[in-house]
């Protein structure tokens, strides 16, 4: 505990590497509520095709979203192999389909990386920079970017 | 706890004291001459007087006053409550109630309706006392309450005015006061400190603080008042200016005060049981920034700690007592007391819960339904010989599960008379506006209902209130003319049939003007001039959009959006409304309600491999479409025939985008529903499943709004089904967009 006190208070955090197709994303772990396996979603009428359905999660509907469709890769075909990764975005709890959780690693700020301008439109608006980790390339993802505004973004 | 917080209560507790105010003066006003009743209802007014006293509310304070001034001299039967006086009250109830929401919200109240009031209050005392001097001066003409000491709490209801004059106290004198508070000062949020502080300011005083019903640390109840004061105040002021600073605690403390020559002036302090502990004021006068409380604690810690033998136990006692020490006599008296006000008290012990916590458990206690449902699923399928003990313990958790579910929701219903009670204020207020004069008869408030559903009844029932009033009831001249009472009356009532709530608003006026409805109608383009309808579709047409028969627009209502608005808000409730009307005898409005918005009773139906759930309430009934029936109309319409008459189809799977074309209806189900606008639909389902009662899920709590799906559940297997919104299907299948609610609120 105490480590992780003073690595945050030195301008290190800790974050959640996870993989969606060949490559590897994460996300800070102050956002992750839990880590569950994938189960049949409920599909929803009228929604965007990243929105996978909802599934029951303790008497709350959890809404999952398929991260690859969301960042404009292949929708992915989900097995009982596949994490739903659950996070607290804004006010609301939402589920985040990827393929594996592979780290958690802890950084400190100077480790990130500026998004090249090589990536596309989708990946640079939601990515908040890259870095090399044991020469894997990890890209770092700012929540809140993905669901900017949970109303007029399903509407 | 800060003082906004203090505050919030406050004014929780002005609602119920307001509440008790009006039902005992409705009571009053029917005969009854209970002296429990008018002290209730003065204790009422005494109450909110004495907390905005505390908050400095002084236009509150004010108006309390003498509303309580005028109720006092009802109470000691100087005045004899009439019809006359009792409407005077009610009004002055409600002025109460405006200043009471004015100094929470800060909002502004018509004066000269209030000063009105005061000066007929004022009237009313003066009128009928003895001496008029004495109630145009207001507080310390007041009847004051001084008795020979020891003043007995329990006299509060019964006390004598006791005239006495000014000459009795000339210059300086000695009082000897004891001031024992009881625990309901403190619970009121005064502050013997305060008060003690307050003392001070008259006069050269000393004051010992006595200890001797302090218990020992494993007796003490850290909610009780375990110490009390005994003062010798020497002042030039008189009885009545000590009296008046305990004016707002005189009926939760026991305060002797008595008179004592000079020369006994120290007396007192010898005579103490205990050895008395100087009680340093200067200590508490000191800093006007710092909270007092913590003060007096301190030095009462202190204090307690020079007198007693084990020094660190009595020092943390007095510490955790925090602002709640008194002294144990208080205890039976006010067991005394509690006898008194049997009457007062029988309404029962409540507590204040706050609405989350509540939600929560029955969210919880939902989860532990379906978990207890899964769990016996599996045990079924995993234990074939189904006599191992764990299949009976499996039974007797769920009976359970039953019970808890069952007490759980109990804690949310609330009888529906608050919503009844404030209905009787807009009766008199919109009757008082046209000239019209009405009785309000209730029936049934003590009907519980789900808390949502009464949230949500006031608006439509406020509405339909003012437009029986102004359309409904006849004018005076009207009704006598039609050989009827000019008083119009107004009933309304509510009783429990089968697992809903039933609401009728019945009034005794003229009834339904058919022949004015159906021009009207006719006129606003509703129905065709030709079209031939009965009697109960005419009532029905008032609920059409867009619909309202009141020539002149007026204030209360007739502005267009009115019964229309009214069944939307009933519907979106899962309710449903009816009008029955007969000429020259009145109306009846009749509201069936679901007893809870927790739960709804649903068809599950199969849609393109969903499981959908519709709510039971809009379907009218369920077929099995023959192909004969289907016919083709235009490009991608389908119209059923049933019963000689076409209903359009709507494929519901189509309609949500679950497929992309649509299905065979002869291979599915048709459920016939009707929606807002009357209008039938023959809804298309692959199958139905069964019927079940589901627990509703919000889905806006962490998606959002989704057109055609009115809520979620979970199923017994766990998995989310949605809820469909029939109408919105339905005005989809119009072609419509799927539009957004329209509240009360925002239309009218």
């Amino acid at each position: 505990m105490s480590y992780i006190v003073k690595n945050l208070s030195e301008g290190h955090r800790e974050l959640i590497a996870f993989r969606v197709g060949d490559q590897e994303f994460c996300v800070n772990v102050m956002s992750v509520r839990e880590i569950r396996g994938w189960t049949p979603a409920t599909a929803m009428p009228h929604s965007p095709s990243y929105m996978k359905g909802v599934i029951n999660l303790r008497g709350a509907v959890l809404p999952i979203i398929d991260l690859s469709a969301r960042l404009g890769m292949k929708p992915t075909e989900p097995t009982q192999r596949h994490v739903i990764i659950v996070a607290q975005v804004h006010r609301k709890v939402v589920g985040l389909l990827v393929d594996a959780v592979s780290d958690i690693l802890t950084v400190s700020e100077d480790n990130v990386q500026p998004t090249p301008e090589i990536a596309s439109e989708l990946q640079r608006q939601f990515a908040r920079g890259i870095m090399a980790i044991e020469k894997r390339l990890i890209c770092l993802l700012e929540l809140e970017a993905i669901f900017p505004d949970a109303e007029s973004e399903a509407a | 706890m800060d003082m906004n917080e203090i505050k919030e209560i406050f004014f929780q507790e002005c609602e119920e004291q307001l509440a008790e105010l009006e039902s005992g003066l409705l009571k009053m006003n029917d005969g009854d001459r209970d002296p429990e009743t008018v002290n209730a209802v003065f204790r009422a007014v005494h109450s909110i007087k004495g907390g905005a006293g505390a908050f400095g509310l002084d236009d509150l304070v004010a108006f309390a006053h003498v509303f309580e001034t005028t109720l006092d001299c009802v109470r000691s039967n100087k005045l004899e409550p009439t019809q006359d006086v009792l409407k005077v009250m009610l009004k002055s109830a409600d002025v109460l109630a405006d200043l009471t929401n004015a100094a929470r919200d800060g909002g502004s109240v018509d004066e000269s309706r209030s000063r009105g009031l005061v000066k007929e209050l004022e009237a009313l005392a003066n009128g009928e006392l003895p001496s008029p001097s004495a109630a145009s001066e207001a507080p310390a003409a007041a009847p004051v309450p001084v008795a020979a000491a020891p003043v007995k709490p329990t006299d509060e209801s019964g006390f004598e005015p006791i005239p006495f004059s000014f000459d009795d106290f000339s210059d300086d004198e000695t009082f000897e006061i004891t001031f024992k508070p009881r625990f309901e000062l403190y619970s009121k949020g005064n502050d013997a400190t305060l008060l003690l502080r307050d003392l001070s300011r008259l006069g050269e005083m000393s004051i010992y603080c006595n200890m001797d019903a302090l218990p020992g640390l494993d007796e003490l109840d850290p909610e009780a008042a375990y110490f009390y004061w005994n003062i010798t105040l020497k002042t030039d002021k008189g009885e009545d200016a000590i009296r008046a600073v305990f004016e707002f605690a005189e009926w939760d403390c026991e305060l002797t005060i008595t008179t004592v020559a000079a020369e006994t002036e120290a007396a007192p302090a010898e005579e103490l049981p205990m050895v008395p502990v100087p009680f340093d004021l200067s200590a508490l006068d000191d800093g006007t920034d710092a909270p007092a409380p913590e003060k007096t604690e301190a030095a009462v810690a202190v204090a307690a700690a020079e007198t007693a033998s084990n020094v660190t136990q009595i020092a943390s006692a007095a510490a955790r007592v925090e602002k709640k020490e008194s002294a144990a006599a208080a205890n039976a008296a006010a067991a005394a007391a509690a006898q008194n006000n049997a009457a007062a008290n029988s309404a029962g012990q409540t507590i204040r819960v706050d609405l989350d916590r509540v939600d929560r458990l029955i969210n919880l206690v939902g989860e532990l339904v379906i978990n207890q449902a899964m769990l016996s699923q599996s045990v079924i399928e995993n234990d074939t010989t189904g006599t191992s003990s764990i299949n009976m313990g499996l039974e007797e958790l769920q009976q359970l599960t039953r019970e808890i579910q069952d007490s759980v929701m109990a804690i949310r219903a609330q009888p529906v008379k608050p919503v009844f009670q404030r209905m009787s204020r807009i009766v008199r207020e919109v009757a008082d506006m046209v000239g019209k004069s009405i009785r309000l008869v209730t029936e049934g408030e003590n009907t519980e209902v789900d808390k949502t559903v009464i949230d949500k009844l006031a608006e439509p029932l406020t509405h339909m209130i003012r437009n029986a009033v102004d359309h409904g009831i006849e004018s005076p001249e009207k009704r006598t003319a039609a050989g009827k009472d000019p008083e119009g009356t107004i009933k309304l009532s509510a009783k429990h049939r089968s697992g809903r709530i039933l609401i009728e608003l019945q009034d005794d006026g003229a009834g339904i003007n058919r022949e004015r409805v159906k021009q009207k109608a006719i006129d606003n383009d509703l129905i065709s001039p030709d079209a031939n309808l009965t009697d109960e579709e005419i009532d029905n047409l008032i609920f059409a959009p867009g619909f309202s028969t009141a020539d002149k627009i007026s204030d209360i209502s007739g502005r267009g959006v009115g019964m229309d608005v009214v069944k939307r808000s009933i519907q979106a409730l899962g309710g449903r409304i009816n009008i029955t009307s007969r000429p020259g005898q009145g109306s009846v409005f009749t509201m069936s309600l679901p007893l809870t918005l927790a739960v709804l009773d649903g068809m599950v139906v199969t849609v393109a491999g969903q499981t959908l759930v519709v709510p039971l309430t809009a379907i009218v009934e369920t077929l099995q479409p023959e192909a004969s029936a289907i016919h083709s109309f235009g490009a991608s319409h389908r119209l059923i025939s049933i019963r000689n008459s076409f209903c359009p189809l709507v494929d519901v799977g189509r309609i949500l985008n679950f497929r992309a074309t649509q299905a065979n209806p002869v291979e599915g189900v048709a459920l016939l529903v009707e929606s807002e606008g009357g209008g039938q639909r023959a809804l298309m389902v692959d199958a139905i499943q069964g019927q079940r009662q589901v627990v509703i899920k919000s889905l806006e709590a962490n998606y959002t709004h989704v057109p055609g799906i009115a809520a979620a559940t979970i199923l017994g297997d766990g998995r989310v089904a949605l809820i469909l919104d029939v109408d919105a299907v339905v005005g989809a299948s119009r072609g419509q967009a799927l539009r957004q609610e329209v509240s009360l609120a925002a239309a009218g």
